[in-house]
């Protein structure tokens, strides 16, 4: 299990804005009448894209009381999950992944680079507070490992001045291009086609 | 090797383009209607002779499973809970469906939906394939507006509307009643069994769960028939199957290959090859971390499915293929795993909270050679006292990859944790105290 605490510097107020709220709606209107508590989690989801990818306590509250369940229900949601930011991350949050197929491919160089841009300590804040970084269990790519993830668009086949690249890319707030850093197309094996020939050539 | 035309998953590498125009070329969506006029009968029989097995990771064969859903609709609704929560290391087939085969696995949800008489599907997928979610939501949307889905989908007369919902971050969801804790807003901890989800699952209403693989092949398989899908591979392990070979290969990559493919082919042929040789392979995890590794010997020779890896106390589980070379510390790799469980278990059985943060610590120890010799003995102790103590398989899982490298590579660990006690040397060190803190050659 893993550790998860709260922020302490925690917002007085919370409240969807208009685009979140009429999302809400939507979200909620996908379950069963009286079933709402299942929104719990896309909601969660909305208020951190909404407070820039962090979930504060008083959102929390304002989401029990929008799907009619109790507080500590919410709140048990939010710390169980790891997707769910309980503290400040930055603009851009990233996931670096260290689980062993990455890891025997060179994770651990990703998470030197993040080291030099970002921050010593992980889950710690960039010097402009931009930015924070977090080594995280297998993210799902391991056919383009190492891979790195910024907010919702995973970085594939990388190594350390890839990352560098990167991370320097964001640091100046453009938006580095997501995808395979090798030029490889999706998870074909690269430059060993061995299946579906006549598809590549047609 | 599998014959292209033989192939499910035709766009496995987009070369065609997920969207309906292209799917329809490749076959989908083309007699919906027609397969779904023959029955439900018909349906669950064709998947029962084609031996289809889950491919979520258990095996458990889908008619049967079809077939525990109750015959006659009561009180309550039902619903088809569809599993896209691919948290296993090593594995990444399922991404490559929802962006690339979107609607192989939505015609499959109307047809398994029909089959166990559900109106509702949830596709439940794992928040950090939010912008491949995306994708799957885009082919939805085109679905619902050319009438696939929705009121009497595809002209079928059934309904059935698709939702997905996105998990976030947790890998125990991957367990089936733990997702369905999940999609009703709780906790992902697993639920005791029984009752079955076939009876008593979302929301209390019977509900049948399958892997997205599973439902994506079942359009194909009642096409060209279970008889079809019953010749590829062997007896009672079937059909084909998307491999994922990753780690120390020259070529990384997702493969659709005939169960029963020896994995040596796997590797040398469609992987580019061990890096450094086949003679720098150490060894192979064959099925997601879960499984118990194996070591270079039996790699020579080993098919891969369900039952051939079972006789070598290891599993398929999710067919993902983990290749470590000579150049790598087994023991770091398998305490890596190991922090992996402790990660991840979603702390409801003591066994597994406390015991997969034991193992974790002890081979991390062992890694560093910091282990004393009795340490490796305990921690197939440890190992023993997690399996089977636990509501859900998650204790097998993170127990297995740890007996795994005990049985293969116990000479190493051996090796570089080769020093008695320290208690037995120096009598006046309280018993409690954590050995490996105290300095070796007190």
């Amino acid at each position: 299990m893993s550790l998860r605490k709260p922020a302490k510097n925690q917002p007085d107020n919370f409240e969807f804005n208009s685009s979140s709220l009429e999302e809400a709606k939507k979200i909620v209107n996908k379950y069963p009448k009286g079933k709402q508590q299942s929104a719990v989690m896309a909601l969660l989801y909305l208020a951190q894209k909404q407070n820039d990818n962090w979930i504060p306590l008083a959102a929390m509250k304002y989401i029990a009381k929008f799907l009619e369940m109790p507080y500590i229900k919410v709140y048990e949601v939010a710390t169980f999950y790891s997707m769910y930011n309980l503290s400040p991350v930055g603009k851009y949050f990233v996931q670096v992944c260290t689980t062993t197929p990455c890891m025997i491919r060179g994770a651990n160089k990703i998470v030197e680079a993040c080291k030099e841009k970002i921050s010593e300590n992980e889950s710690e804040l960039s010097s402009d507070k931009s930015c924070s970084w977090m080594e995280v269990e297998c993210l799902g790519a391991c056919v383009n490992a190492p891979m790195m993830q910024i907010n919702d668009d995973y970085f594939e086949d990388l190594d350390k001045e890839k990352a560098l690249e990167i991370l320097n890319k964001i640091s100046n707030g453009e938006k580095p291009i997501s995808g395979s850093y090798r030029g490889r197309v999706n998870n074909e094996p690269e430059n060993n086609r061995t299946t579906l020939m006549d598809l590549k050539n047609a | 090797m599998l014959k292209d035309q033989d192939r499910i998953f035709q766009n496995l590498y987009n070369d065609l383009g997920p969207g309906l125009v292209s799917s329809q070329k490749r076959g989908d969506w083309v007699n919906t209607k027609e397969i779904i006029d023959k029955g439900r009968e018909w349906i669950i029989n064709e998947i029962k002779e084609s031996q289809l097995r889950g491919r979520g990771g258990a095996g458990f064969p889908t008619g049967l499973k079809w077939s525990f859903a109750p015959k006659e609709l009561g009180s309550r609704p039902h619903y088809l809970v569809i599993n896209g929560d691919e948290s296993e290391p090593g594995t990444c087939k399922d991404r490559d469906i929802l962006r690339f085969e979107p609607h192989k696995l939505i015609e499959g949800c109307l047809i398994a939906s029909y089959a166990v008489q559900a109106h509702v599907c949830y596709i439940y997928i794992r928040g950090e394939y939010f912008v491949d979610g995306q994708k799957l939501q885009l082919a939805i949307d085109e679905a619902y507006e050319k009438n696939l889905l929705g009121k009497n989908a595809a002209g079928t007369g059934w309904d059935l509307d698709v939702y997905i919902h996105y998990g976030a971050g947790a890998y125990i969801c991957g367990e089936e009643t733990a997702l369905l804790e999940s999609i009703e807003g709780k906790k992902g901890q697993p639920r005791l069994k029984p009752p079955f989800p076939a009876l008593i699952g979302l929301y209390g209403c019977p509900t049948i769960i399958n892997n997205v693989e599973t439902i994506a092949v079942v359009p194909t398989i009642l096409r060209r028939g279970g008889k079809w899908f019953a010749s590829l591979g062997r007896e009672k392990n079937t059909g084909t199957k998307i491999f994922c070979i990753s780690g120390n290969v020259n070529n990384p990559c997702n493969v659709e290959e005939e169960m029963n493919i020896p994995l040596k082919e796997l590797i040398e042929v469609h992987a580019g090859g061990v890096i450094g040789g086949w003679d720098n392979l150490q060894a192979v995890i064959p099925g997601g971390s879960s499984m118990p590794l194996i070591p270079k010997e039996k790699c020579e020779t080993l098919t891969m499915d369900f039952d051939s890896l079972v006789a070598e106390k290891s599993g398929l589980g999710t067919a993902g293929v983990v290749v470590i070379n000579k150049d790598q510390d087994i023991i770091k790799c398998m305490a890596r795993i190991a922090r992996f469980y402790k990660h991840e278990s979603c702390g409801q059985c003591t066994p597994c909270r406390e015991g997969s943060g034991w193992m974790w610590r002890m081979l991390e120890r062992m890694a560093k050679g910091e282990a004393s010799k009795d340490e490796i003995e305990m921690l197939g102790d440890v190992t023993k006292q997690i399996e089977g103590h636990t509501i859900c398989a998650f204790g097998e899982g993170s127990s297995w990859p740890v007996q795994g490298l005990l049985r293969h590579f116990k000479d190493e660990i051996k090796k570089r944790n080769n020093f008695d006690p320290i208690v037995k040397e120096n009598r006046n060190i309280p018993y409690l105290v954590d050995q490996h803190l105290l300095d070796k050659n007190a």
